[in-house]
């Protein structure tokens, strides 16, 4: 990819990041509910107190005003103060990001481990009692509702055989610092192994469970890639060399049917940042999922809006990742 | 010259869901060393696959069913997969038909040349430098042999940076990288230009002499085999149906099917004269009566020759697949 190719790229970004903008504010605007209702709740307040309330979060002017404003303070990287935490969207963003970036790296993490080996091993053993299995497991893996099967592995691991905590990221008893905001890492940081344990016994259900519609699509497209590297001359020719199995199947046909997985991969995590709101919610993550969530719920307009920005850039730049990986590893495609 | 390939009654079956496949069917042949064998047969005719089942590389569905296969003094079908795979690429080299599709698109031309050293060659040093070093020496000689210029900075390259010609050459210097005894070139020529054609022929025939290694030359042009080749067998259906000198078969061709082919190349001196064909088509290989296979197509075919046709000797040296040898004589 050329660099006057990455500019377009990034230049891309902008009608997209424009668009996106105007429909996650639209959206919020159309969706029926009045934040000030949901905040004054029970409480009995007088009309005037309601007004002011309402100037105060900015809600008393036009809706295209409203969003003119939005537009310029996001330029400026400000997202404006969460109706209900009376506090920088962007702090509270940053607060739960952390936890949402470690479930979704590590469901990627166990995505790719399992699914390159499962699916070059039924592409080599094609037709095989593995390979069917693999491929009912896929077709599962696809089809079977996050929250169902999050609720299906509660109750094996954690209710009945007792071995894994029901949820959240770590024990009460556990005291960890921040200092990344990654529980992983900063228990490392700071050598409690006990801790780090416990984190990551905590990540590994609701990881897994993220992870598992991935999987099943990335077993597919190794296995389906693999088959048909495997039939290539390029194979044929480099058996006739007499190299090993070993060499054959990794560094002639893996290297060339990971082409496709990593792609599909690198487009994939995208679809993670939705499966985190209910993998979240089932296990008690405290993530941006849960967060953004709850503020669809509370009418919380500037998170909402902010969250979208946010899920929209990481998608495009995600798509972008994509592109860069495919041409590395395809030296046909130029970078 | 010494008997360095040969094989005895092969047989590789492929099962299919309608049935088994009778790919090649009986095939004894025999490659003396420093010998170029020119097998010539038309698109499915069995030669490619009965040097994959020499090689060890027929793939499921397929399987070689019976028949010997001894190569210098070694019973290669009595080889460990492991063992096979020593003498792959060592001893019996191949080149395929398109080098565009036989090179790996992912990795570089040096590394799929040191590769082949690093599998076979155990005079390499053992110390990690000099071994890399000597690896190095090596790909650059190679790639000098068939005629690469500047051949240390293009082992960094990949095949896509090279012409339809380099490439072909490229897979030729992988082949020989070993010196193997016998080179199995399956269609060198079929996807190059006609004047990269004649070069990289050259170029095979001159290393033949360097090396003294047998190749047998796998190919539909007649043409390349007279130019090329000490000895043809020609291939129809899964069956050997003419073998012998090249000169005196193309010369004097015995069985109704090389005649048929050779009567179908433009000559020269035939010039604003219509072509002859072999008319009809290959038979489905799909379970065939014990006869002449080629009957259906033959000027020569009478009802007697529906039975089982043996290999008859016509001469020194040839054999043909024909009852009617009397009337071709």
């Amino acid at each position: 990819m050329s660099l006057s190719r990455l500019l377009e790229r990034l230049l891309q970004l902008i009608p997209v990041l424009l668009g996106v903008s105007a429909i996650a504010f639209l959206m919020m605007a159309l969706t029926p509910g009045d934040p000030v209702q949901i905040m004054i709740g029970d409480q009995s307040i007088t009309p005037e107190q309601e007004a002011e309330l309402r100037r105060g979060l900015g809600l008393d002017r036009p809706l295209l005003e409203r969003f003119f404003i939005f537009l310029r303070n996001a330029l400026q990287f400000d997202f404006g103060t969460s109706f209900y935490h009376r506090r920088p969207v962007s702090d509270v963003i940053a607060e739960r990001l952390p936890a949402t970036i470690e479930l979704s790296l590590v469901a990627l993490i166990v995505a790719l481990v399992t699914a390159i080996p499962l699916g070059v091993l039924a592409a080599i053993r094609k037709n095989s009692i593995l390979d069917r299995l693999a491929t009912v497991g896929s077709l599962l893996g696809v089809s079977l509702p996050g929250f169902w099967f999050g609720i299906l592995l509660i109750m094996l691991f954690a209710v009945h055989l007792q071995i894994l905590p029901v949820s959240g990221r770590i024990g009460y008893s556990s005291e960890v610092p921040t200092i990344t905001g990654f529980l992983l890492i900063d228990t490392l940081l700071h050598r409690d192994l006990a801790a780090f344990g416990d984190a990551l016994r905590h990540i590994l259900l609701p990881a897994i469970t993220l992870g598992l519609p991935m999987t099943a699509i990335l077993m597919r497209v190794t296995r389906a890639s693999m088959l048909e590297v495997l039939r290539q001359d390029y194979v044929t020719f480099a058996e006739a060399k007499g190299l090993s199995r070993r060499r054959v199947l990794f560094r002639h046909a893996l290297k060339n049917a990971l082409i496709p997985t990593v792609s599909v991969a690198a487009i994939e995590t995208g679809s993670l940042l939705g499966g985190n709101m209910i993998v979240e919610a089932v296990f008690g993550w405290p993530g941006l999922g849960r967060l953004v969530v709850e503020s669809i719920f509370l009418r919380n307009y500037p998170l909402v809006q902010a969250a979208v920005l946010l899920y929209a850039v990481t998608y495009v730049l995600l798509n972008f990742v994509a592109d860069i990986l495919y041409t590395i590893l395809n030296p046909r495609v130029k970078l | 010259m010494t008997v360095l390939l040969e094989v005895t009654n092969l047989r590789t079956e492929f099962s299919a869901r309608a049935g088994l496949v009778r790919a090649v069917d009986g095939v004894s042949l025999q490659i003396s060393r420093g010998e170029c064998l020119g097998v010539v047969g038309e698109s499915g005719s069995g030669k490619s696959v009965t040097f994959a089942s020499i090689m060890g590389l027929v793939r499921p569905p397929g399987r070689v069913t019976q028949g010997t296969i001894f190569f210098d003094g070694c019973d290669l079908r009595g080889m460990s997969p492991e063992e096979m795979r020593a003498v792959r690429g060592r001893d019996i080299a191949m080149t395929m038909q398109d080098a565009l599709t036989a090179l790996n698109p992912a990795l570089t031309v040096g590394e799929q040349l040191a590769e082949v050293l690093i599998a076979h060659d155990e005079t390499l040093p053992t110390g990690r430098a000099a071994r890399h070093n000597a690896i190095k020496d090596r790909c650059v000689e190679m790639l000098g042999l068939v005629g690469i210029p500047s051949p240390d900075s293009r082992l960094r390259q990949y095949p896509h940076e090279f012409s339809g010609g380099m490439r072909q050459r490229i897979m030729i210097a992988i082949a020989l990288a070993c010196r193997p005894k016998l080179l199995i070139a399956d269609e060198p020529t079929t996807a190059l230009d006609v004047t990269i054609q004649a070069q990289v022929l050259e170029l095979i025939s001159d290393i033949r002499a360097q090396m003294g290694m047998a190749v047998a030359l796998i190919t539909h042009d007649l043409g390349v085999v007279a130019e090329h080749c000490d000895r043809v067998m020609v291939m129809y259906a899964g069956q050997v149906v003419e073998e012998g000198p090249t000169d005196d078969v193309i010369g004097h061709p015995r069985h109704p099917y090389t005649r048929g082919l050779l009567a179908s190349i433009p000559r020269p001196a035939m010039r604003g004269q219509p072509l002859t064909p072999i008319v009809g088509q290959v038979p489905n290989l799909m379970g065939l009566a014990p006869q002449c296979r080629f009957h259906s197509r033959c000027p020569l075919a009478q009802p007697s020759c529906l039975v089982e046709v043996p290999m008859l000797p016509v001469g020194p040296g040839r054999r043909a697949r024909c009852l009617r040898l009397e009337e071709t004589a």
